[in-house]
């Protein structure tokens, strides 16, 4: 009886171990840009057929700051996941990137290798979707041509890669930037500078927030489950090294 | 060999050939490279049946490229087969009976392609209808021929480059694509100077004067043979004494001239792979690598450590999407402002010397100095390409009198190649006989004086 009683013990508090190292987390945060960014430079549309019905000036949007700081559009991942074999990107939902008055959106994405990525047309007009791995990534282009009312184009990634460019040659002011990991544990901050990665396993971990051009911050982060895993990121790095 | 229809057409050919440059150009500059995704379909229309409702942003740019490149493709045809005479006219009629009867057999076979059946057949009638009629011209000489079937040769390359590039997405195939260009472009100008009646002319001229050079002067071998047998010989030892110091004048001559010339050919060289680097920058398809001129980001040489090329992209804003810039693309712009500077004292040189050892009136002496005040004007389009931050009609107008300059090195090239040796021949001569130098361009007989031997 008392071995048994033992046994169902031992058995149950293995079971918790078991679980508790199983169990993931959330790890939330945000970014902010401290210092004044550059300022956008307007973007003429009135080239574009079928792409003045909302005005035919737009602005660049490398920055995506709000009043306070809020960095949006930052790539935030988990460094050292790469080549474990962890994508869901099979499974994943799709990401959508449209193209709506001859612009992008969003103009920064991120998907795991083999995830879908839905490229809408909203537009009036005839746009083609150049995507432009860097050479030697082991991704490959593509220039697929996309008129108005066609379906959605559906495209992927087999390797991971920074800032893959996806560009339209008919309207050379429309660009965005797809980051690919082989992983899930990435997130791109929206406008109020905030993300969440979900369901990352508990354990200590490199977290790094990447900007195309604000460069990189990077901070160490011990993710505990049910614990509030959060971050805070200045960028650039250099503001980050001065408010230190 | 001039044949006045045939050089106007080559003219007319080289200068299609620069516009389709300038077009190239507007291309690249306006990011349109890939905006017709597909070839040699447009949109998976035949190129000449793409609706003009198509022609829109980008696609505009290098739809148009294309169609001008196919008219260029087919006035290259036309010179190459020009050049070859009315020898050339067999060929036509069976080559043109092919492509009517692959045309009528494609219809049929594949009646979704009429468009391009259609063109194929129309091709074929066309060339077997006019092979009938034309070309009634002999035909050039050889090396002339053989230079129009390598402009015909070049234009396919180049043709399937252009495609390739777009197909396969290899921006490197831009630059190759883009110095073939040059290379095309300087042989049509080459083509189109060796047509000219002004060719043929200085031709004919050359030859009557290296004729006359060794000949007594006019009128003394008459009074020689009517004096008398005593006379003769002197007038024997006065044709060797001529010819002897006509030699030795051209050995003197030779080394100064051959450093004149190769100073002209290496100048020209020097531009060409000054558009080598130019069309490398470009099609990076990184905008610009350094932003501010004649500094380079406020310094004579940029920092281009991994944290500087950061802060300098932090920095751009980017209106198209073009790549962020490296420290390579930094280098390799400050490589295109040495080389300018480099090239501009070379050409000056160049001006000098020509119109030093050859005259003001000699060609060469003339064409060097429209070569420099293009020069002058390439540096003002090139700062003006910068402050403009790439404005893409100044980028496209740097690029075109790129190709113009490289031209204009070749002719003063040909030029001195050509008459140097001649000119100086009498420019020696007169010096030593101690005459002012005559018009070098016409270059008047020696002095019938009798010249001593050195």
């Amino acid at each position: 009886m008392t071995i048994t009683r033992t046994a169902t013990i031992i058995s149950v508090l293995c079971a918790s171990m078991g679980l508790r190292s199983a169990s993931a987390a959330d790890i939330t945060g945000t970014v902010t840009y401290k210092g004044t960014p550059p300022a956008e430079k307007e973007i003429d549309k009135s080239a574009g057929e079928g792409c003045t019905t909302h005005g035919a000036k737009g602005t660049t949007h490398h920055y995506f700051v709000g009043a306070n700081g809020e960095f949006g559009n930052v790539t935030i991942y988990l460094e050292g996941q790469a080549g474990k074999n962890l994508s869901t990107g099979a499974s994943a939902p799709p990401v959508v990137l449209d193209q709506k008055d001859c612009e992008y959106t969003p103009v920064i994405l991120a998907v795991q290798t083999g995830q879908k990525l839905k490229v809408k047309n909203s537009d009036p007009t005839t746009h083609n979707v150049h995507v432009q791995p860097a050479e030697g990534s082991g991704n490959k282009g593509a220039n697929p041509i996309q008129p108005a009312n066609s379906p959605d184009l559906s495209l992927s990634f087999d390797k991971p890669e920074m800032f893959v460019k996806v560009a339209c040659d008919v309207h050379n002011w429309m660009f965005a930037w797809v980051s690919v990991f082989d992983h899930p544990y990435f997130a791109v901050s929206a406008k109020d500078g905030t993300f969440k990665i979900s369901n990352v396993p508990a354990g200590k971990y490199t977290i790094v927030a990447e900007h195309r051009k604000a460069g990189k911050a990077t901070q160490q982060i011990e993710v505990k489950d049910g614990g509030p895993n959060k971050v805070e990121f200045v960028m650039p790095a250099e503001a980050a090294k001065s408010k230190t | 060999m001039s044949h006045r229809p045939r050089h106007i057409f080559a003219v007319l050919t080289a200068l299609a050939a620069l516009v389709l440059i300038g077009l190239g150009g507007l291309v690249t500059s306006k990011e349109a490279g890939l905006a017709v995704p597909d070839w040699p379909t447009s949109f998976g229309y035949n190129m000449f049946f793409l609706p003009i409702s198509k022609w829109v942003g980008g696609i505009f740019y290098e739809h148009t490229h294309r169609l001008v490149a196919s008219g260029v493709g087919l006035m290259t045809t036309i010179l190459a087969l020009w050049l070859y005479g009315r020898n050339s006219r067999l060929l036509m009629r069976w080559a043109g009976l092919s492509l009517f009867t692959v045309g009528a057999v494609a219809g049929f076979i594949a009646p979704k392609h009429w468009s391009d059946a259609l063109v194929l057949a129309a091709a074929g009638l066309a060339a077997f209808g006019a092979s009938f009629v034309w070309p009634m011209c002999e035909p050039a000489p050889k090396w002339l021929r053989r230079l129009g079937l390598a402009a015909f040769f070049a234009v396919i390359l180049q043709g399937v480059l252009g495609g390739v590039r777009v197909v396969w997405l290899k921006d490197q195939i831009g630059i190759f694509h883009a110095a073939l260009a040059q290379i095309f472009f300087v042989l049509l100008c080459a083509i189109a100077l060796f047509t000219s009646r002004r060719w043929a002319r200085l031709n004919a001229s050359q030859d009557e004067n290296r004729n006359r050079a060794t000949e007594l002067p006019p009128g003394l071998g008459v009074r020689s043979r009517s004096i008398g047998s005593a006379l003769d010989g002197w007038a024997r030892k006065l044709k060797r004494q001529r010819t002897g110091a006509l030699q030795d004048a051209v050995a003197l001559s030779d080394s100064a001239l051959d450093s004149a010339r190769l100073l002209v050919v290496g100048t020209t060289l020097l531009i060409f792979v000054q558009l080598l680097l130019g069309a490398t920058m470009r099609h990076q398809h990184a905008g610009l690598a350094i932003p501010d001129f004649p500094l380079a980001y406020g310094k004579l040489w940029p920092a281009i450590d991994v944290d500087s090329v950061a802060h300098y992209n932090s920095q751009r804003i980017e209106t198209t999407a073009v790549n962020p810039i490296t420290a390579t693309q930094i280098a390799l712009q400050m490589a295109h402002r040495a080389m300018a500077v480099l090239i501009s004292i070379a050409v000056a040189v160049c001006v000098w010397t020509t119109r030093r050892r050859l005259g003001s009136s000699h060609p060469a002496g003339r064409l060097a100095l429209v070569w420099l005040s293009l020069l002058v004007l390439q540096v003002v389009l090139g700062a003006a390409t910068i402050w403009s931050n790439k404005a893409a009609d100044i980028a496209t107008a740097h690029v075109v009198i790129g190709a113009l300059s490289l031209v204009l090195g070749t002719y003063v090239s040909i030029f001195s190649w050509a008459r140097c040796r001649l000119a100086g021949e009498f420019s020696t001569v007169r010096k030593n006989a101690g005459e002012s130098p005559g018009r070098a361009g016409h270059p008047a007989l020696p002095s019938p004086r009798p010249v001593p031997a050195s």
